[in-house]
């Protein structure tokens, strides 16, 4: 493991000095960056122009789950969205090379053209939560701090699992890459409002299916002490780390096979 | 104990075919159908076929890329698709068609990126990166982004990339493809020399016989998925009837040329062809049409892969 | 040059974007899962503000669905036939593209309207198809806004095409166009009104984003399906959409005289 992250670190700290030899094109795409995924809170600040609560939960306890949805995307964005291009790798035989060197090819996968800039959306979900923290009333106990750090790393943990699947899944479907941004960038969005506001199967396949809801509606219920509407168990409240660990080993099963399979391009 | 040893060896694609909106056929063929082979340290093979006949499919198993559907294979002992990344640090593997650099860095960075990568050690990597950096002339190039390299310099470069961390056997899938006489020639003198010098095994695909003749002792041929010859390459030429083609110009029309060790097969006004077995010196023959005629021009044209398959299959 | 020719270009790009099938699918799948998403959080909004910015719910949700349905056609995201322009004028390709007989800014357009045929024939209408399915969609009856529709659809293409244009034409004077790609981006998504309508946007923000052209992109054309009178109260709208579309275009084609002299100047 720590091996795998030596080799993550040499070989995405080649981009990053690659890359900063456009200093402007750098500063440039990461501010633009963040601003795109400002406008995501900036749509929810103009609804609340209109109103004081959205399914039940005010601004500052919405700009908490916002902020660890965004957390949570941006650092599996960072670490593993490129796994995104891997139906390109696959159609251009990159995956090929990566496959005859001595590092796992996900690790690979993920640090070839590392692209640093996508910490923008870390920085800016990072500034919410902040804000929406600290406004919020919440009844700080050692239990809540815990659950809210561990949210940060299982909400990552599920994100990035995602991302793997969705390379997975190119392995068989190179040119079907979309589908898996409806699962990544669509949780994303789907997670930024409280789910009081989606039907009870939309909470349920968010909650059995794909655990979207344990990276941000669970653990924000518990710490800022909001009953759950849909009366679904309260340990869900406090599974995050559980339901992370199950799915990462999902992710790393389907990715084994899935290379297994991999037939790669030609005769 | 051989350094590849692979017993019956299948690998199997199932193809599906789109027939109509919704009618859909699956097909299974058959790339790798059943070969066996065994290469011993220090050897250097030629792999030759048509397009399409198994070639990448077998190198890509050897590697560990892809998973055989049935068979025997082992690589340094290893089973190379369940130990690929162990494997990984004892071969070094070249793509003709597509560098293993990466394309916006320098090259200088590529290389330091796969020393890293393999754990060379810094003397090793140091020792290495000078030797094959000057063998292969690519000192001046070291500062440049891959993309910006030409054709026979980016594959210069890409053999010093899979050379770094000392591969106990290299493979190159058609390494000679699209480059220069010039550039072939200086390629094959460096893994001929590779291979006597520092005994690294080597596995070579090409289309192109001298490619072989110059670097390989050995030869195998695999057409629609299975071996259709093995050996080395005098036996090669033999079984092919492989024949190096002379073509005189005279100087005056003459009667076709009864010369011995050839056979005239065309004459056209000045110019006769004459064939020769390849694998016989063409100086003889040279000499005894000179000794007699007085020749205005003269070429020898090599024997083709296409030229020697057809052969191979009409033997019983 | 003949109409033949532009025709031959409009269906040579549909074709292009019609061969990448499953591409195709699964960009349906993600435009659909979007739509739902942004459907419940509309519903939630109008639930508790019903007629904010003059739309009741179900015009809301016609709204969310028709801006699902423009994203591709107009480009929301970039991309088309227009990006891969910086990377023709540092490759010096684009020399050859500016010594065609016919004028690139009419040949770009022409490829782009095939694109955008197909893109809204397909990511377009089906997932259009599956939110109507799923909720209560606001329909207009009278066949004259449907006819208004197409036209402002169409001229929401245009303007998307000529933004990108624009935008691959600043290849010919800066070396990295991305940062401004990424910026236009930003703009085609915010003050088009793809992400939430215009209407509901407070007073200033509101105004800037009417003196903008991007508002004729989503927003418009929506304007135009949702107005409930015989139709004659969109012409505005259309005209509106008129004006931006000549702008933008003499614009690209006055830029695209510049870029000629930058590249016989620069011998390229």
């Amino acid at each position: 493991m720590s091996e795998a992250l030596r080799m993550f670190g040499a070989i995405a700290g080649a981009w990053v000095r690659a890359g900063f030899t456009y200093r402007t094109s750098f500063v440039v795409l990461t501010s633009t960056g963040m601003i795109l995924t400002f406008l995501d809170f900036a749509i929810i600040l103009i609804m609340f122009s209109h109103l004081d609560a959205l399914g039940g939960f005010t601004l500052t306890q919405i700009a908490v789950l916002y902020g660890l949805s965004g957390f949570a995307i941006g650092v599996a964005d960072l670490l593993l969205g490129n796994a995104e291009m891997l139906g390109q790798r696959v159609r251009d035989g990159t995956l090929d090379q990566m496959l005859v060197r001595p590092v796992p090819a996900l690790v690979q996968v993920a640090a070839d053209r590392f692209a640093l800039r996508r910490v923008g959306r870390v920085l800016q979900s990072g500034a919410v939560l902040g804000w929406g923290l600290s406004a919020a009333p919440i009844d700080w106990t050692p239990l809540r701090v815990l659950v809210l750090a561990s949210a940060l790393v299982c909400g990552s943990l599920i994100f990035a699992s995602l991302f793997v699947l969705g390379g997975a899944f190119q392995v068989f479907a190179g040119d079907a890459s979309e589908v898996a941004n409806a699962f990544t960038y669509g949780g994303n969005t789907l997670t930024q409002y409280p789910l009081a506001i989606y039907p009870v199967e939309v909470v349920r396949a968010v909650t059995f299916i794909v655990p979207l809801a344990f990276v941000n509606w669970y653990p924000a219920l518990y710490v800022l002490g909001v009953d759950d509407p849909f009366d679904l168990p309260a340990a869900f409240q406090v599974a995050s780390p559980v339901v992370a660990a199950l799915f990462v080993a999902v992710a790393a099963l389907t990715w084994r096979t899935a290379l297994r399979h991999y037939r790669s391009t030609g005769s | 104990m051989p350094m590849i040893d692979v017993h019956d060896l299948r690998r199997t694609f199932l193809i599906r075919e789109r027939r109509g909106v919704l009618r859909r056929t699956r097909r299974e063929v058959q790339a790798v159908d059943g070969i066996t082979f065994s290469v011993e340290p220090g050897e250097a093979v030629g792999y030759i076929g048509p397009n399409g006949a198994g070639k990448s499919t077998t190198i890509k198993m050897l590697t560990g890329i892809l998973v055989p559907t049935s068979g025997h294979l082992r690589v340094a002992d290893l089973d190379p698709s369940r130990r690929r990344t162990e494997l990984a640090r004892r071969i070094g593997v070249v793509f003709g068609q597509r560098t293993g650099l990466w394309w916006d860095l320098p090259l200088r960075d590529s290389f330091e990126l796969l020393r890293r990568i393999y754990r060379v050690p810094t003397p090793t990597y140091e020792r290495n990166l000078s030797a094959y950096v000057g063998l292969l002339e690519i000192g001046d190039l070291l500062g440049q982004p891959v993309r910006q390299l030409s054709l026979g310099q980016r594959m210069r470069a890409d053999i010093v990339a899979a050379l770094l961390h000392d591969p106990e056997i290299l493979y190159l899938d058609e390494p000679t493809i699209g480059l220069d006489i010039a550039s072939k020639q200086r390629l094959r003198t460096f893994l001929r020399e590779l291979n006597a010098d520092r005994g690294t095994t080597i596995l070579l695909t090409t289309h192109d016989l001298v490619d072989i003749e110059q670097v390989c002792r050995r030869v195998m041929v695999i057409d629609h998925g299975r071996l259709a010859f093995d050996g080395d390459f005098a036996a090669l030429h033999a079984a092919g009837q492989a024949t190096r083609t002379v073509v005189v110009d005279f100087h005056d029309e003459v009667p076709p040329i009864d010369v011995p060790g050839s056979r005239v097969v065309r004459v056209d006004g000045v110019r006769q062809w004459l064939t020769v077995p390849a694998g016989t010196p063409t100086g003889p023959v040279i000499a005894a049409l000179a000794s007699s005629h007085e020749i205005a021009d003269l070429s020898i044209r090599e024997p083709t892969i296409e030229d020697v398959l057809p052969h191979l299959y009409a033997r019983p | 040059m003949s109409a033949s020719l532009y025709a031959g270009l409009a269906s040579r790009g549909f074709r292009r974007y019609a061969t990448y099938r499953s591409a195709t699918l699964a960009g349906i799948f993600t435009n659909t899962v979007f739509g739902v998403i942004i459907s419940y959080t509309y519903i939630a909004l109008w639930v508790e503000r019903p007629q904010l910015g003059g739309y009741g719910i179900a015009q809301a949700l016609t709204f969310a669905w028709v801006a699902q349905a423009l994203i591709m056609p107009v480009g929301l995201f970039g991309g088309g036939i227009v990006a891969d322009y910086s990377e023709r004028v540092r490759s010096g390709a684009v020399a050859t593209d500016l010594q065609r007989p016919a004028p690139l800014l009419a040949v770009r357009l022409a490829e782009d309207l095939g694109r955008a045929a197909y893109a809204l024939l397909t990511r377009g209408i089906a997932p259009m198809l599956v939110g109507a399915l799923l909720f209560p969609l606001a329909w207009p009856s009278s066949v004259s806004t449907w006819l208004l529709f197409a036209l402002s659809i169409t001229l929401a293409v245009v303007i998307g095409f000529a933004l990108r244009y624009l935008l691959g034409l600043l290849a010919f004077w800066i070396i990295d166009t991305s940062g401004p790609a990424s910026v236009l981006v930003v703009l085609q998504i915010f003050a088009s009104g793809s992400a939430l309508p215009l209407v509901t946007f407070p007073g200033v923000l509101r105004r800037i984003c009417e003196l903008l052209p991007f508002r004729c992109l989503v927003q418009v054309p929506c304007d135009v399906l949702l107005r409930e009178d015989t139709g004659t109260g969109s012409l505005p709208l259309i005209g509106l959409q008129l004006l931006w579309a000549t702008t933008l275009l003499g614009l690209g084609a006055v830029l695209t005289r510049a870029a000629v002299r930058t590249v016989v100047v620069q011998g390229g």
